[in-house]
């Protein structure tokens, strides 16, 4: 038995292929002999892990790469499959592995120590700075500033409903469905929020909670939930099209993620924020191509590129939503307009100045510094106007 | 007018090993070739270029087939635990529920005693409690069968469900960060907890654990007294009742075993595998290794071998998935295929077809 064990091993690794080839300090990789490991959480069927696939397809388009030269792992779960995987991407010879879920980090962080001469990027986590591993690097995108414009879209539809007596300025109340309750969701309705009511002062929102992150049954309850409780816009931070379903059949105007939404919700979707993770991508991989180190924290944002709107759904968006939206896209861009603007929200009825976080101070100059010291969002005050409801 | 079947179905009087083998053999080929022509009408690739991606995700490097030999362990470990259970025709579909809560108890007490004692110690400790706490949650359902005849089938899967709750509010306390829902790799600076190397492999104590549990149980079913009394018990509870056996105590003792051994299987997933927790630590297999105990007809050495089976199918599912885009559900429906023509061959071991006399 162990004989014969001994012999199919063998004769499995004489197929398996060549050595792989590792850059020297300092020096970079053939592209031709590059190759590259992606583990995804879902499939094509999950938006999220769309997305990171269409930011990849990118990638290997912009450097002109081979198809073969990728290698990809679909719907790898946050356990021991996610370190098997990213080993056996390393065993398969990459060079450089990609994990896209946030409870993937702890596994990726067991190969990185284990292969240190692959480098290992995980999206959304916090830990490559502390973890002492140089071959261990997080990324993320200011998607703050998305979805803070994809509220301003949200607030002048409010401001149309207003205007039109569908609803009064004191029943201006968004629902949000979260996926769990922590820093990435908070921040990310917080700035929703904030877009809204730059353009809305009276605005005031409602969020619940699925306690998944893909939930398509789940997130089209939760929206309805928050329908029957006198919501007139939905907005989501889920990856799927549940809520816009609901909304759809309900007619209710939302704001998606991720992906546009207008396919389920031709009547309803305004527009979705969303991520161009090939920007990310196409400079890891063009790092490993020049041999220069790759960032510990990597996260940008509109400038970049890295953020954007999905195409505004003209049927169903107020007048004058497109200028608006350039118009504070450009002021995000240029500096001039900070989406956690201390004087624009308030912590039971005062201002916030000063909030220290592992150590860090993260207000200065008049604004919340998010995404600065971190690529993982940090920003989890709970602000005036918003209502979270969390049940287990 | 009464007109004369074609073929006659009898009973078989007897069919010897040989034959046993033969007709298995023939149902695995011809599931093999019906694979390969829906491949070929669904997705037009050569079959052979998918079986090899199969056998290649399985086995294909040192470090896959330890992957495929560890999940193996986990399989059949739950599969013996079921094994006693329904051979004494106690329907125990609540081994997720048993893994979870002997899962549970191993990452509790990785967490909160994980640096108050020796690494040893601490591996006893766990060991043990996952075995009690699985035990308990076999206990429940089966005290409440032998006393008030409740339906088991019914009791052990909602127990899952409770299980489940359970697991999700021990996570409220454990998760990093907060509210994240995941708790992460626990201990993984100190590896407190973890199971050490055997032999210089990995998941060396995950097989040996998994391979005394093996012959034991074997011997278990098949010599001892208590043995006897749970195929007693389980042909006709009045037969064991006249034999003179106290059928509420075997019923009690047997779930208890059957808890534990899931139990133990949480143990070796949480501490041999995946050093976490989640509501997915049992993912499934609680209900696959259902599939795993009958196949096998209790007996454990072909457990091993079903466990082997489907752990095979599913690693190289991963495979054709990456390899070429197929969905993982491809897999599945191959296996499906399989599992229809194994359980198929069943029924050609147990009847002959006759043709009819003129």
């Amino acid at each position: 038995m162990k004989k014969l064990l001994a012999i199919g091993l063998a004769a499995a690794m004489a197929v398996t292929m060549a050595a792989p080839v590792y850059a020297s300090e300092g020096e970079g990789i053939a592209k031709e002999d590059l190759k590259i490991g992606i583990i995804y959480i879902g499939d094509e069927n999950e938006g999220y892990s769309a997305a990171h696939m269409a930011g990849i397809d990118e990638m290997v388009e912009t450097l002109g790469l081979d198809d073969s030269q990728v290698i990809e792992k679909t719907l790898i779960g946050e356990n021991e499959a996610c370190y098997d995987a990213a080993c056996d991407l390393a065993d398969q010879g990459a060079q450089i592995v990609f994990a896209n879920s946030f409870g993937h980090e702890t596994y990726i962080l067991q190969a990185a120590a284990e292969y240190p001469e692959v480098q290992f990027c995980h999206a959304t986590g916090t830990q490559a700075a502390s973890s002492g591993l140089s071959n261990m690097h997080n990324y993320f995108t200011n998607i703050y500033e998305s979805r803070y414009v994809s509220g301003v879209v949200a607030g002048l539809k409010l401001n149309e409903m207003i205007e039109d007596g569908t609803i009064t300025e004191d029943t201006a109340k968004i629902g949000y469905v979260g996926a769990f309750p922590y820093a990435e969701v908070i921040s990310g309705y917080t700035s929703f929020y904030l877009g809204a009511k730059s353009v809305c002062p009276s605005v005031t929102m409602e969020v619940k909670y699925t306690n998944s992150w893909a939930s398509f049954d789940l997130e089209k309850e939760c929206a309805d939930a928050l329908i029957s409780d006198g919501c007139v816009l939905i907005s989501q931070h889920a990856d799927t099209t549940g809520a816009p379903t609901a909304c759809e059949a309900a007619g209710v105007p939302c704001v998606g993620y991720n992906i546009d939404m207008t396919s389920v919700a031709p009547n309803t979707a305004l527009t979705s924020a969303s991520i161009d993770w090939g920007v990310y991508y196409t400079y890891a991989v063009q790092c490993m191509i020049d041999g220069t180190p790759i960032d510990v924290d990597w996260c940008k944002g509109f400038a970049e590129g890295a953020d954007k709107l999905t195409p505004l759904n003209e049927a169903v968006v107020a007048e004058g939503t497109a200028e608006k939206v350039e118009e504070v896209e450009n002021a995000i861009i240029d500096g001039s307009l900070h989406v956690f603007d201390t004087s624009t929200f308030t912590v039971d009825g005062k201002e916030v100045t000063t909030y220290e976080k592992n150590g860090i101070e993260y207000i200065s100059d008049g604004y919340f510094h998010e995404s600065e010291y971190g690529s993982a969002p940090a920003f989890d005050l709970a602000i005036d106007g918003i209502t979270s409801i969390v049940e287990e | 007018m009464h007109k004369e079947p074609f073929l006659k179905m009898s009973k078989r009087d007897h069919i010897g090993w040989q034959k046993r083998l033969l007709i298995r053999i023939i149902a695995l080929v011809l599931a093999l070739i019906v694979c390969a022509g829906v491949i070929f009408a669904l997705v037009k690739m050569n079959p052979m270029d998918v079986y090899k991606a199969i056998w290649d995700g399985a086995l294909g490097s040192e470090r896959r087939v330890w992957q495929t030999l560890r999940d193996t362990m986990v399989l059949l470990c739950i599969s013996i635990g079921l094994a006693p259970a329904f051979k004494m025709r106690f329907w125990n579909i609540g081994a997720e529920g048993q893994i979870l809560i002997g899962g549970a108890c191993a990452a509790a007490a990785m967490i909160y005693a994980g640096d108050a004692m020796s690494p040893v110690l601490l591996l006893i400790v766990m060991f043990i409690a996952s075995m009690i706490g699985g035990m308990i949650w076999g206990i429940i359902p089966a005290v409440f069968k032998a006393y008030w005849n409740t339906n088991e089938t019914l009791f052990t899967l909602m127990l899952n469900y409770v299980a489940m709750q359970v697991v999700t509010y021990c996570i409220v306390f454990w998760e990093n960060p907060k509210g994240s829902n995941t708790v992460g790799i626990i201990n993984q600076a100190t590896q407190a907890g973890w199971l050490p190397e055997l032999f210089g492999q990995k998941y060396g104590w995950n097989l040996l654990i998994v391979l005394v549990l093996t012959v034991v149980m074997f011997i278990y079913l098949k010599y001892s007294k208590q043995g006897y009394e749970i195929a007693v018990v389980g042909e006709s509870e009045n037969t064991a009742r006249y034999a003179g056996i106290h059928v509420k105590r075997v019923i009690i003792r047997t779930m208890a075993i059957s808890g534990a051994i899931c139990g133990i299987a949480g143990f070796v997933i949480v501490s041999g595998a995946s050093h976490t927790i989640s509501t997915m630590t049992a993912d499934g297999r609680g209900f696959t290794a259902i599939i795993v105990a009958w196949l096998s007809k209790f007996n454990t050495f072909i457990m091993l071998a079903v466990s082997f089976g489907i752990v095979f199918m599913q690693q190289g599912a991963v495979q054709i998935a990456s390899q070429y885009g197929l969905n993982e559900n491809a897999s599945d429906v191959i296996l499906g295929i399989i599992l229809f023509f194994l359980i198929g061959a069943e029924f050609f071991i147990n009847y002959k077809l006759e043709r009819t006399k003129k």
